[in-house]
């Protein structure tokens, strides 16, 4: 068994900076798309995007990114594509305006996070899995993850909401003391993504329970997550509306 | 069996009640019958002349049912294609799992969906549609059924209870799921048991379904091919790789050489990263905690390799009938390579260090085996066929995207059980880095996407996808449109096996029999 002692040691630290500092990796982040002023390109660009995350006044773009699902219909094959930012702080609170940190100072260091899975496509909780391996390290943060809702102080829902699921969730909310907090991941959690709406899919969580912060992407990387489950803990701010691109910019 | 002896012999056997006809561009030989002889031949060629089965794909039209079994064999034998139809209003159908097990699930499928019943078939009904949630008369794969109505849903019925096998004195269910455990996706288990052990299992599916081939129904290419790349992310290139070749074909299209090439380069990034997570996923259920780590580190790292090199890191938005969206510079592709070969030279020290852990060994040796015998019965794909010494890999048997030109291996083991899945991973792992060599060498700078006339018709597209054979029909209409969209995947294949290996075990092998598999729920449920 020493084997595997001496190689934990000596692969040394790898955790990110994050979020005392920025992490600057190549491909930590997919990025989103930016709105902004493309001229004449915008009806075209709006047109292409299937989900219609896009819209445009007098060829000022602006982005839901709810909406987005990272189908790069608007930057590649096109001639002029649109702005794309790799930034990765995207947790927001545009559900539940003027978000107080209700969990309160007694968790800002420990909070266990139960994950659903309400009919996610794998990714976001691919993603959600990798808060755990030592690039990310969710535990120095005081970050746990529980099996069961009567320890959970986070619900982070991932997936559009199958009928299915949808008596699932409920419960696990019911059965989750207060106070407690909503996280929904991923552009399928938001707005249903390419699923909704249909007779088996809800638009997202919200259909269903209050959510109180959202982080879009397809999937968001760990670290969006990571920065949602902050906002959640007011451990960091949420990102400014403007800039989640539910507002042109 | 080469296909004019396929030909041959079905005319000789049953002459008058079918009907042999040959593609030769496809490779596919199909073969229209009567119902009457439709098990008789079946059974035939899954269990005489070793064809695998690829899945059933049932397709309405105005007036009449068309069923269609596809089987697929080594390289020269091709493609069968056993169709029978009915009038509308005749909707029973002779059953054929009796003779190929692989086909009950597809049944058990098409009952709920479409309301085709199957006659024979000993277990029909509470599939995808639960009973307890959805009213009895609704067939949502129907035409006359609207996609976006919004469906009144039963409650959930307090008295549902599973059914059991296991009746010594004692014995209990012991329910897992839909949601258990840390960060697991979405899945019912029943465990029967009579205290420490569990003498039998089965699962309960399509808590996720978001029955994306009724969505595809009537939208165009593009749409769909967002959900074919979404509706199981992990391997989102594979998925879309099998529709797009689907589209190609039915519309006759050629691809230029560079986006043949990137292509493969693509699938076999894919396949590096999902078998890394999956050899993460094996160590964490074993609790071993610093191989947990490193195969995690390296899990990560091939996400990035794939961010850095096309923007994401489950590489969407690549893909377009006709090639790809956009080219990537060959030198982003040489920087790919070093970090996968990079990559590999630490996985294969954790190989190594997991060999003589005997600790590690002792948990996942033995457990949860699937003998050949069953293998072929349940015509399991992917690494999970190939630990039991079944050696099926659509790369070879049926190549796509050139993949004939790739000079690798298939690698095979023989004992079924959970070591010999975690030692096929390693080593197709090795073999994906070697394609990736390969594919590097032969990229020639040029067009990367041709424009492609949709053609009406219908076609199959199939990739070697991470988890194994995925099959994905497309019919398109006059308009360019989808009509039917019919996707089987690995993981609904091998997901039908994993009672067979989750028999009488201790209840804390549980999670490590479950990784060995490397299932998505995802990927079955669609
Ligand atoms: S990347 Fe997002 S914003 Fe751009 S076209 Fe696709 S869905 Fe729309």
């Amino acid at each position: 068994m020493s084997q595997w002692v001496i190689k934990g040691i000596g692969t040394g630290i790898k955790t990110t900076a994050y979020p005392r500092g920025a992490e600057r990796a190549a491909g930590v982040t997919p990025g989103l798309p930016r709105g902004g002023d493309v001229g004449a390109a915008a009806p075209a660009l709006v047109e292409r995007c299937l989900t219609h995350a896009l819209e445009h006044t007098n060829g000022v773009i602006s982005v839901d990114s709810r909406r987005c699902v990272h189908c790069y219909r608007c930057v590649r094959g096109v001639g002029q594509p649109l702005n794309w930012e790799a930034t990765y702080e995207w947790g927001s609170t545009i559900a539940t305006p003027g978000l107080k940190n209700e969990l309160g100072q007694p968790f800002r260091r420990s909070i266990h996070v139960l994950v659903v899975d309400a009919g996610d496509c794998g990714a976001c909780l691919n993603e959600v899995k990798q808060l755990n391996n030592p690039y990310y390290n969710m535990h120095r943060l005081g970050f746990f993850i529980t099996p069961t809702p009567r320890h959970a102080d986070v619900l982070l829902v991932v997936g559009p909401v199958t009928d299915q699921m949808r008596f699932a969730l409920r419960k696990v909310h019911e059965a989750m003391s207060t106070p407690k907090r909503v996280v929904a991941v991923g552009a399928c959690a938001l707005s249903g993504g390419v699923f909704a709406k249909s007779f088996v899919c809800s638009n997202g969580v919200a259909d269903v329970l209050p959510v109180d912060v959202e982080v879009p992407g397809h999937p968001p990387p760990p670290l969006a997550i990571l920065h949602g489950l902050l906002v959640a803990v007011g451990r960091k701010q949420p990102l400014p509306l403007a800039a989640a691109g539910y507002e042109p910019t | 069996m080469n296909p004019a002896d396929l030909k041959e012999q079905i005319e000789g056997r049953w002459p008058g009640k079918t009907q042999v006809g040959r593609d030769v561009s496809s490779s596919t030989t199909e073969v229209t019958c009567t119902r009457a002889v439709l098990a008789d031949l079946c059974r035939c060629i899954f269990q005489h002349w070793g064809f695998g089965f690829a899945g059933l794909i049932v397709e309405e039209d105005s007036n009449a049912w068309q069923l269609r079994y596809v089987f697929y064999g080594e390289r020269d034998a091709g493609w069968v294609h056993i169709v029978v139809s009915a009038p509308v209003a005749d909707n029973v159908f002779p059953s054929v799992v009796e003779w190929i097990h692989a086909a009950d699930w597809h049944e058990r499928e098409a009952e709920d969906l479409f309301g085709v019943r199957f006659d024979g078939h000993p277990h029909l009904g509470d599939f995808v549609l639960h009973n307890d949630a959805w009213q009895e008369d609704v067939q949502p794969m129907r035409h006359g059924f609207d996609a976006q109505a919004a469906l009144r849903h039963r409650l959930p019925d307090a008295d549902w209870r599973p059914r059991r096998i296991v009746q010594e004195p004692g014995a209990f269910v012991m329910p897992v799921g839909p949601k258990f455990s840390g960060v697991t996706e979405s899945v019912h288990f029943l465990l029967e048991t009579v205290g420490e052990d569990v003498i039998r299992s089965s699962t309960r599916l399509f808590y996720k379904w978001r029955a994306i081939e009724k969505l595809a129904e009537g939208k165009t290419v593009d749409e769909v091919l967002l959900l074919a790349e979404r509706f199981a992310a992990t391997t989102a290139f594979a998925h879309g790789l099998a529709f797009c070749q689907a589209v190609e074909r039915v519309s006759g299209a050629e691809l230029p050489a560079r986006a043949r090439a990137l292509r493969v380069f693509l699938a076999e990034i894919e396949r590096l990263r999902q078998h890394a997570g999956a050899i993460q996923g094996i160590c964490e259920s074993t609790a071993l905690v610093v191989a947990n780590s490193q195969a995690g580190l390296l899990e990560e790292e091939l996400l990035r390799v794939s961010g850095e090199l096309s923007g994401h890191r489950y590489l969407f938005g690549l893909l377009t009938p006709g090639g790809l969206l956009c080219d990537l510079p060959t030198n982003a592709c040489r920087i790919a390579l070093t970090q996968s070969q990079d990559i590999l030279k630490r996985l294969n020290e954790l190989e190594r260090r997991l060999s003589i852990s005997s600790s590690f060994l002792d948990r996942i040796e033995d457990v949860g085996v699937v003998r050949l015998s069953a293998a072929t019965d349940y015509s399991l794909v992917g690494p999970v066929a190939r630990a039991s010494g079944l050696v099926r890999d659509l790369r070879r048997a049926q190549p796509y995207s050139g993949y004939e030109t790739f000079d690798y291996h298939v690698p095979s083991e023989q004992e079924g059980d959970g070591y010999a899945r975690l030692r096929v991973l390693f080593a197709e792992a090795r073999q994906s880095v070697r394609i990736i060599e390969q594919a590097t060498a032969v990229l020639k700078e040029g067009d990367v996407c041709k424009t492609v006339e949709f053609r009406p018709g219908a076609a199959l597209g199939w990739v070697e996808a991470p988890r194994g054979g995925t099959f994905h029909w497309v019919r398109l209409d006059e308009g360019g449109r989808v009509a039917r969209y019919r996707v089987v995947t690995p993981s609904f294949i091998n997901w039908h096996s994993f009672h067979l290996a989750a028999e009488k075990f201790a209840f804390q092998d549980f999670p490590i029999i479950l990784s060995t598999f490397d299932l998505s729920v995802a990927e079955n449920d669609r």
